[in-house]
């Protein structure tokens, strides 16, 4: 499978968290401009370790060591400024974190705030009204806006927390299953929005739920023990895997 | 039958810790009664007379109030441009590392120091230096009092602020530098305003220690019975009168100072339950 004019490109990254002991190991993928791949394999298998190289988020613990090349639109992202490819590659994480202290407006715009951007109030405005809209939450908070954000629902925290990572305007959304702590009709939403999202942004999302790879992503990843063992269209996967242990977990016989 | 016997022990031992308590805050509150039943509860808080002369005998508690708030005040802000760097380093810098663990323990020692030592240091080796500053002739006083007081509350304040901050999630720091946050950033927007309402708490606490802090004042503050209206003014405080006058006390002087004894009470428990509720409300 060729990945034509891919967004991102990782070559052969390996990453680890003790010395000589690499939880991902050699990694090589170009991942597609807006579509949704989804990263698959038991627990442990490296998806997270892989997820959080992309936005450089290791290097917050100086124990972990990522070796081999991670392109972001073109660009190496070890020679770019860490906290601009953080910008560029927004992050969702498995529990909705808005921040507490933070208003849902606040928490919207608090990449800029963060950043000690200060951006007009009418573009503040317009920006948490765009996010808020393109997460599907506006009509249900546009009156609370300057409620705490940790009074809203699981499922609406978490809607926040992807308008948070979107009003930057990343080139990648990370995401990493977002939805296992959610019930079924908040999972059910935010998949929907990521089918909406992928017009606008590329997506890279952890899952651990394979119906969920099945109905959302274009292209599938399968790891086994820190490697990629696979990689193709989602459909092609999941009807027609090439290899043995893709087989296998896909058919529930391990994982 | 043992747990019987087990469960019975600890209730009575309980009982008798409250029997105490309470008996202890009936004798403060009936030995001052005389004092505030003569002068009048507001006039006695509100005057800074203190005059033993036996024929115009008045006793008023102002000046060792403002003593006592002025220089544990100072103290506390004294404390917090130490106590906060450190919170940072073992909370924040160096959450777990083995550093954080030495320098934790170092401050705890700081805290395990008898304050009848802080007071002898003062007494000889940092007085010396106030007076060559030039403050005041003798080098006692309030500003003496309150840098004392500040170095033996930081380790509090520290220990405990350090805790809050440790305990801000790292998802939520995680969220943050996953928007392009600097560690700056993180921790001017994220780690301490969720940690703050704790290190608010943490600095209250440390703020009721000095209110009742003794020994070491009232080495360093120059015990005159004045209203302080200077740093370099000399003073007492609530605590240091006591302790200074208790022994040849009787009548309406004793009972002024039981009553100062009193309102001491009352202003550290105050000060602890407002701290106690703020770390309560956060768990
Ligand atoms: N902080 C860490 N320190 C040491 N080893 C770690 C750390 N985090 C993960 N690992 C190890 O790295 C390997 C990959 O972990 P990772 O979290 O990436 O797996 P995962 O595929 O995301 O699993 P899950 O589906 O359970 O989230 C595992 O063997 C794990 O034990
Ligand atoms: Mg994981």
């Amino acid at each position: 499978m060729v990945i034509t004019n891919p967004i991102l490109q990782l070559k052969k990254v390996s990453i680890s968290y003790t010395p000589g002991k690499n939880a991902v190991e050699e990694v090589s993928a170009d991942i597609a401009e807006k579509k949704i791949t989804a990263i698959m394999g038991p627990s442990g298998c490296g998806k997270s370790t892989l997820l959080r190289a992309i936005n450089r988020m290791h290097e917050l613990y100086p124990d972990i060591k990522t070796m081999g090349e991670i392109l972001l639109n073109g660009k190496n992202i070890l020679k770019t400024n860490p906290m601009e490819v953080r910008r560029m590659a927004g992050m969702v994480f498995q529990r909705p974190n808005p921040f507490p202290t933070m208003s849902i407006y606040d928490n919207v715009i608090a990449g800029y705030k963060l950043n000690g951007i200060t951006l007009p109030k009418q573009e503040k405005d317009q920006l948490v009204e765009e996010s808020l809209k393109n997460v599907g939450l506006w009509d249900e908070v546009k009156d609370s806006l300057f409620k705490k954000g940790t009074f809203l629902s699981g499922g609406q925290q978490q809607r926040l927390c992807i308008a948070r990572a979107l009003s930057l305007k990343p080139k990648v959304l990370l995401m990493d299953e977002p939805t296992s702590a959610l019930d079924p009709i908040a999972t059910n939403r935010i998949e929907e929005l990521l089918l909406d999202l992928k017009n606008e942004f590329t997506i890279l999302i952890v899952t651990h739920n394979m119906s969920q790879a099945a109905r959302i992503s274009d292209y599938s990843m399968f790891m086994y023990l820190g490697h990629l063992i696979e990689y193709d269209e989602t459909q092609k996967m999941f009807t027609n895997p090439s290899d043995k242990r893709t087989e296998e977990y896909l058919t529930g016989q391990f994982g | 039958m043992r747990d019987l016997i087990f469960k019975r022990l600890l209730s009575v031992c309980c009982i008798l810790i409250l029997l105490i308590s309470a008996g202890m805050i009936y004798s403060l509150v009936s030995g001052s009664i005389p004092a505030l039943s003569h002068y009048g509860f507001f006039q006695f808080i509100g005057s800074t007379e203190w005059d033993p002369h036996p024929e115009r005998e008045t006793y008023g508690a102002l000046s060792f109030i403002v003593g006592t708030l002025l220089t544990s005040f100072l103290a506390l802000i004294f404390c917090i441009p130490f106590s906060l760097p450190v919170a940072l380093f073992t909370g924040e810098f160096f959450r777990g590392k083995k550093i954080a663990t030495f320098i934790s323990s170092i401050i705890d020692l700081l805290a395990g120091i008898p304050s009848i030592v802080y007071g002898l240091w003062g007494f000889y080796t940092f007085r010396p230096i106030i007076i060559e500053m030039g403050v005041n002739s003798q080098g006692f006083g309030v500003l003496t009092s309150s840098i004392i007081l500040a170095i033996m509350i930081i380790p509090y304040a520290s220990s405990l602020s350090g805790e809050f901050i440790s305990m801000v999630p790292n998802e939520l720091k995680e969220a943050a530098y996953s928007l392009g946050a600097t560690r700056y950033e993180v921790i001017r927007t994220v780690t301490f305003p969720t940690a703050g309402s704790g290190v608010f708490a943490s600095y209250i606490l440390a703020l009721g220690r000095a209110l009742g802090e003794t020994m070491a004042v009232t080495m360093l503050i120059g015990n005159t019975n004045n209203l302080p209206t200077s740093l370099a003014d000399t003073g007492n405080t609530m605590a240091s009168i006591i302790a200074n006058q208790f022994g040849e006390a009787d009548g309406l002087k004793l009972s002024s100072l039981i009553a100062i004894g009193l309102l001491l009470f009352l202003i550290t428990a105050i000060i602890n339950l407002i701290a106690k509720l703020i770390i309560k409300k956060l768990n």
